[in-house]
C-alpha cells in the first residue's frame, strides 16, 4: 500500500507475546526479567534473536537498548524509539514500530516492559525527582502522589455527573473477577465484595484501596512484524488495525485541572484519531483493555472512546456491563487493578490473547479488541483485530 | 516539609507570595491570564508578560483527603485536605493548595465534613506559602 492516510491499517501484526511471572518480589533484576519476556516473545513468535532489529520502549523503563539487544543476541539495529510519560507510552511503542515496519526501517520489532514496582520504591517518595518546575504548584501541599492526583479529578467527576463510588466499584470487581480466573494474576484466587471495597481504608479520598491498581514486579514483550511476514509465523497474526497518540492542546498531565475542561482528557483526541483511521466504531469492539492504574480513567475512558457518552461512564458499568458477558468485557486477564501493575503492557498481551482465542476469560468470536494507554497523561491506544 | 522549588516562569508568583500577595501572570500584549506561568502566551504568542494582583478570593472546585501511606512530614498531618480553588476573576484558574481553619494552622485544622464544592474560600499567607480559609457569609 502506498504510504499516506491509511498506510498504517492491519499492515503489521503482533506475532509474539511474552512474559515473565508477576509477583509482589521476583529476585532477578530488571534486566534479566526483561531478556526472559523478549526471548519468549521471541520463541512465541518462531522467529530468531537475531533478525530483530527494531526496538520501543517507553520512559521510566530501566533496561536500555543497547543492554537488551547485547544480551539477547539482536542483529542490526535500524530503528530504536522511546516513548515518553510513562504508563501513557505502552501502546505507542507497538505503534512506533508498527509505523517503522510499514515504512521499511526495520522488519522485526520489539516492545517491552520490565519493572520492579512491587518490590523497589515509589516513584513519589523521590522528592530530589519530584520537585522541580510543575510540581511546585501541588507538592508542597500535600497533593504528592498520583492517587491524590486523580482522586481531585474523581471528586469532581462524581459531583458533575452523579457517579458513584458503586460505579467505581463496578470497575474493581469486573477486574477482579476476571483475575479470579487467570492463574498469571496477582489476584487469581482472592475474590472481591461490595463489602470489601466499601470498607477498605482510604488511599486519598473519595479513592480506597481497591481503586488503586497494584505494585507489581514482572517484565512483557511482543513481536512486531509486516503483515506479509506475520502469515508464515507459528501463530495466529493480530492485527495492528488503527493506532493512535494524543497529547491534546493544553493538556497538563494527571492535574490537568488548569485546562479548560479537565474531565475530557487525551483519551478524547486519541479516540478521534483511533476511530478516524478504522474501518470500525466503537459498537464492532468485542473486548477492550483499558488502562487502570486508578478505577476512574476506566470511567473516563469509556466516555473517550465512544462506548457512551459524556457524564454516563458511571452509569453504562451497571448491570454487569463490563462483566463477561456484557456489554464490553474489560480487562480480560484482571488488567493493573488486580492482574499486575505493569505500566499498562500486561492489556497489550491480553488483547493478543483474546484475538488468538486463548484467554482465560474468553470472549467467544471476539474479533476486535481496544488497547489503551495510561489516561490522565499523554497517551496512546491500539485496535487490534483479528 | 516539601518547598516549592520555583522555575524562573514561576519565581515571581512564589516572590509575591512570600510577601502576602496572590498574583497571576497576564499576557502582556492580549491580557488573557494564564496558570502555571510560562514563557509565551498560548492566545497570541507574546513573550511580554505581567504579574496582576488577583482578589484571592474562590470557589473550592474539587478537593481530596489524603491518607497514608505519605511523606513523613504530611503523614504526621493525616489524614488532610488537598483543595482546588477556582478563582473568582478566572474560573480556569484554579489552584492547590489546602483549606485551613486560619493562616498558619495545620493541614488537618478544618474538619472533613466541612469541606464542600462550591464553598466560597479566601486566601490568606503562611511562611511564604497561600492557604485557604472558609469565607465566612
Ligand atoms: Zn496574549
Amino acid at each position: 500500500m502506498a504510504a499516506g492516510s491509511g498506510a498504517l491499517k492491519d499492515a503489521t501484526a503482533i506475532v509474539g507475546i511474552g512474559q515473565t511471572p508477576f509477583a509482589k518480589r521476583l529476585p532477578e533484576d530488571e534486566r534479566t526479567l526483561a531478556c526472559r519476556a523478549v526471548l519468549a516473545a521471541l520463541d512465541d513468535a518462531g522467529i530468531a534473536p537475531g533478525e530483530v532489529d527494531a526496538l520501543a520502549s517507553y520512559t521510566m523503563e530501566e533496561t536500555d537498548e543497547v543492554e537488551l539487544a547485547k544480551a539477547c543476541g539482536f542483529g542490526d539495529l535500524t530503528f530504536f524509539s522511546k516513548v515518553g510519560f510513562g504508563g501513557g507510552g505502552s501502546c505507542a511503542t507497538v505503534a512506533h514500530l508498527a509505523a517503522a515496519i510499514t515504512a521499511g526501517q526495520a522488519s522485526v520489532g520489539v516492545a517491552w516492559r520490565s519493572r520492579k514496582r512491587g518490590s523497589g520504591p515509589r516513584p513519589w517518595t523521590n522528592t530530589t525527582v519530584q520537585l522541580p518546575t510543575p510540581a511546585q504548584w501541588t507538592r508542597p501541599f500535600g497533593l504528592l502522589r498520583p492517587a491524590d492526583e486523580i482522586a481531585m479529578l474523581t471528586r469532581r467527576y462524581l459531583h458533575e455527573y452523579g457517579a458513584t463510588r458503586d460505579h467505581l466499584f463496578n470497575v474493581a470487581l469486573a477486574c477482579r473477577n476476571r483475575a479470579n480466573q487467570n492463574p498469571a494474576a496477582i489476584m487469581y484466587d482472592r475474590p472481591l465484595t461490595r463489602e470489601m471495597y466499601m470498607t477498605s481504608r482510604w488511599i486519598s479520598e473519595p479513592l480506597c484501596l481497591f481503586d488503586n491498581c497494584l505494585e507489581t514486579d514482572g517484565a512483557l514483550a511482543c513481536v512486531v512484524v509486516s503483515a506479509e511476514r506475520a502469515r508464515d509465523c507459528r501463530r495466529t497474526p493480530v492485527y495492528v488495525h488503527s493506532a493512535a497518540q494524543s497529547l491534546p492542546a493544553q493538556h497538563h498531565g494527571m492535574v490537568n485541572y488548569w485546562n479548560d475542561d479537565p474531565l475530557t482528557g487525551p483519551a478524547w483526541s486519541a479516540a478521534r484519531h483511533l476511530w478516524k483511521h478504522s474501518d470500525l466504531t466503537p459498537e464492532d469492539v468485542d473486548v477492550a483493555q483499558i488502562y487502570d492504574a486508578f478505577t476512574p480513567l476506566v470511567l473516563l475512558s469509556l466516555e473517550g472512546y465512544g462506548f457512551c457518552g459524556r457524564g454516563e461512564g458511571g452509569a453504562f458499568t451497571e448491570g454487569g456491563a463490563l462483566e463477561t458477558g456484557g456489554l464490553l468485557p474489560v480487562n480480560t486477564g484482571g488488567g493493573g487493578l488486580s492482574e499486575a501493575y505493569v505500566h499498562g503492557f500486561n492489556l497489550i498481551n491480553e488483547g493478543v490473547r483474546q484475538l488468538r482465542g486463548t484467554s482465560t476469560a474468553q470472549v467467544p468470536g471476539a474479533s476486535a479488541c481496544l488497547v489503551t494507554a495510561g489516561e490522565g497523561v499523554p497517551t496512546s491506544a491500539l485496535l487490534l483485530r483479528s | 516539609m516539601l518547598r516549592p522549588v520555583p522555575d524562573a516562569d514561576g519565581a515571581p508568583f512564589w516572590e509575591y507570595a512570600a510577601q502576602g500577595e496572590l498574583r497571576v501572570q497576564a499576557c502582556g500584549d492580549c491580557g488573557e491570564l494564564r496558570f502555571p506561568p510560562r514563557p509565551c502566551c498560548p492566545h497570541c504568542q507574546s513573550f511580554a508578560s505581567a504579574w496582576r494582583p488577583v482578589s484571592g478570593r474562590g470557589r473550592v472546585w474539587s478537593y481530596v483527603v489524603a491518607h497514608p501511606p505519605l511523606l513523613p512530614d504530611y503523614a504526621a498531618q493525616a489524614p488532610y485536605n488537598v483543595v482546588v480553588v477556582e478563582l473568582d476573576e478566572a474560573p480556569r484558574i484554579r489552584l492547590v493548595g489546602n483549606l485551613v481553619t486560619g493562616a498558619g494552622q495545620p493541614l488537618d485544622s478544618l474538619p472533613p465534613h466541612r469541606l464542600r464544592i462550591g464553598a466560597r474560600v479566601r486566601a490568606v499567607f503562611h511562611d511564604g506559602l497561600p492557604q485557604w480559609v472558609p469565607e465566612r457569609s
